[in-house]
């Protein structure tokens, strides 16, 4: 125990260090051993810390704002991901978010709503796959690795939400921060390329009625975690106790 | 005579080797500062990508060094703004070495902002 420390602390060493990463600023990039490189030492701005456990992202849905026969979500959604494939059969096409009308037979009372992958806590789509790519990252985003996506199409098998897409042909005109193609299963990110730098979900900046809020659930300031601590809101099929990230209200 | 041969037929099959593989032709159209030396980035550059794109898709880590939406932009040829095709940058020595790209069956080759989404239902 005592030996790795003692070589820490060892100033000869420490002056290498600082020496070594003094060089790599000015050269760019510094080879320490063959195939060992100081790269990051070289870039001017270091990588982002990454998705952090403390935070949840939520979505909270207002449907008494929203119009049905709009879907201004949906454009903004095919717009910011590149979904913008023509496919043979509609059925093939990708939905990541799509609008539903909704009747109460007895009342007669009519309201549409965004559905959408509800960023489960314990998501059933994680739970099924058999190679890992169904994941829920830190924060509550739920994404589909499509690295190591096989295709098999479980997790839209067992999507109680009908979220999930495939990928049936070859895909050319890609946003270069969503990469998305053939073959594999996907669905709503929460525009995790927006979220990452600070911004809002495109449904939820293009949304002309305010009916969709983003944010911090963990966050007891945030918009959205103060209305969901004062107002009535509902999950969707709560009975199956998924935690979910999206809530609505007026259904 | 057996060995003797089966020498002259592997020295035929590799001369024929040599001459019948033309040498990929690498033009780097806006040379710069790679985040590697070349000869780093010849042998490992799909070790760093791999180990990044795990990162960013899984922990969130964005702003990385090696970043293959960069490797396009530096390396995208000057006219056909993209790293495949016949001239690509990354095609060019993957066709040589046989070793099939599957990056681009998902990741955008086009450099800058080329994105044509138009928002149109799918
Ligand atoms: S389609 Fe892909 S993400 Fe879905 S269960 Fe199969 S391997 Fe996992």
């Amino acid at each position: 125990m005592s030996a790795p420390q003692n070589r820490i602390n060892n100033p000869s060493r420490r002056n290498f260090i600082a020496a070594t990463a003094v060089g790599a600023a000015s050269l760019g990039a510094v080879a320490l051993a063959p195939g060992l490189h100081l790269i990051e030492v070289s870039q001017a701005s270091a990588p982002s810390a990454g998705a952090s456990s403390k935070v949840r992202w939520g979505m909270l849905i207002d449907t008494t704002k929203c119009a049905s026969g709009c879907d201004e979500c949906v454009q903004a959604c095919n717009t910011e991901n590149g979904i913008n494939e023509t496919v043979q059969d509609a059925r093939q096409g990708s939905q990541w978010i799509r609008k539903i009308d909704l009747k109460d037979p007895q009342s007669g009372r009519q309201h549409s709503l965004p559905m959408m992958c509800q960023h489960c806590e314990k998501p059933p789509c994680v739970d099924v796959c058999p190679t890992g790519a169904s994941m829920k990252r830190a924060d509550g985003i739920v994404l589909v690795d499509r690295h190591i996506c096989i295709g098999c199409r479980y997790c839209m098998m067992a999507c109680p939400y009908k979220a999930r897409s495939f990928v049936h042909q070859p895909l050319t005109e890609q946003n270069p921060q969503v990469p998305r193609g053939m073959g594999c299963v996907e669905s709503c990110t929460f525009c995790v390329q927006r979220v990452d730098r600070g911004l809002k979900p495109a449904c939820v900046e293009a949304c002309p009625e305010g009916a969709m809020t983003f944010g911090d659930l963990n966050d007891p300031n945030s918009d959205i975690a103060r209305r969901l601590a004062n107002e009535a809101s509902t999950q969707v099929r709560a009975d199956l106790k998924l935690g979910l990230g999206v809530r609505y209200q007026g259904i | 005579m057996k060995a003797v041969a089966l020498a002259l037929l592997l020295a035929l099959t590799s001369v024929l080797a040599l001459a019948g593989a033309p040498k990929p032709v690498i033009r780097i159209e806006n040379p710069g500062q790679c985040i590697a030396p070349a000869a780093e980035m010849r042998k490992n550059h799909m070790e760093m990508l791999k180990h990044q794109r795990d990162r960013t898709l899984r922990q969130g880590i964005r702003g990385e060094a090696a970043s293959l939406n960069e490797c396009i932009n530096c390396h995208a040829g000057k006219t056909s703004g993209t790293v495949t095709g016949q001239d690509g940058f990354c095609q060019q020595c993957h066709s040589y070495v046989a070793v099939k790209l599957d990056c681009w069956d998902c990741h955008q080759p086009k450099a800058g902002n080329q994105h044509a989404a138009t928002g149109v239902k799918p």
